[in-house]
């Protein structure tokens, strides 16, 4: 499944490659589960736990938006990318701003777990992806599923 | 001016506590705008760039878009960097 153009060339047609791409980081989020929320334990019990987790929702869902926001203005116009890319960078910011801030005084919030955890999985969960993005300009979704072809 | 005034006499009023409170409060929203401004710049210019390309090439537009995900991505990370910084003085 690729993404095509229409025939005035201005919109993307069909899935969107920016969300394959997020899509393609949560499910690897899946893998870092186990790690990061071993990571909370160590650092703060079952609240380290809860903090940490909670980090890696906002991780992946601000991904799945900023994606969301790009693909779906790809496909309407490329002109109209710049103000999704712009105005989903400040809306993202803010939601995460309040994400945080509207927990940040209950019992079970440990700040500085929940702080590492937001900037390591973040550049954790790209640096995994760009391995595969940057191997070859193919499609994302597909590089991993040829990498374990090979090695079987 | 009253206003202004007002915030001045606070200021000298506030026991050591409160004005290292204020301090980090302050501290902590500048730290967050001024992080805030270069990925805004960077996100400008990189996507400025990839519409450029995608205008010039459009059989490139579904490679240049992941390209631009994955970069606004990296450069939102100095946002987050400059958020976390912020909520580490203003709640931790």
């Amino acid at each position: 499944m690729t993404a095509t153009l229409n025939q005035h060339a201005d919109r993307l047609e069909g899935p969107s490659p920016a969300t394959e791409v997020a899509l393609d980081m949560a499910k690897r989020s899946a893998f870092l589960v186990p790690i990061v929320i071993l990571f909370g334990a160590l650092i703060g019990g079952t609240n380290g736990v809860l903090s940490v987790g909670y980090a890696v929702v906002i991780v992946v869902v601000n991904f799945v938006l900023a994606a969301f926001l790009i693909g779906r203005a790809a496909q309407i116009n490329f002109a109209l990318v710049f103000g999704a890319a712009l105005g989903g960078f400040a809306l993202r910011l803010g939601l995460i701003f309040g994400a945080v801030v509207a927990v940040a005084d209950q019992a079970w919030v440990q700040i500085v777990p929940l702080g590492i955890t937001l900037i390591v999985t973040h550049l954790g969960l790209l640096v995994w992806e760009i391995r595969y993005v940057s191997a070859s300009m193919a499609y994302p979704g597909l590089k991993p599923k040829e990498h374990r072809q090979g090695v079987h | 001016m009253s206003a202004i005034s007002t915030a001045i006499e606070l200021a000298v009023e506030a026991t050591p506590a409160e004005q290292k409170n204020a301090a980090a409060a302050s501290s902590a929203g500048f730290a967050y705008g001024l992080a805030a401004i270069g990925p805004g710049i960077g996100i400008g210019y990189l996507v400025g760039q990839s519409v450029q390309a995608m205008a010039r090439q459009p059989e490139a537009a579904g490679q240049v878009q992941t390209t631009m995900f994955l970069g606004i991505a990296f450069v939102e990370a100095l946002a987050l960097i400059g958020f976390v910084v912020f909520i580490l003085l203003k709640f931790a």
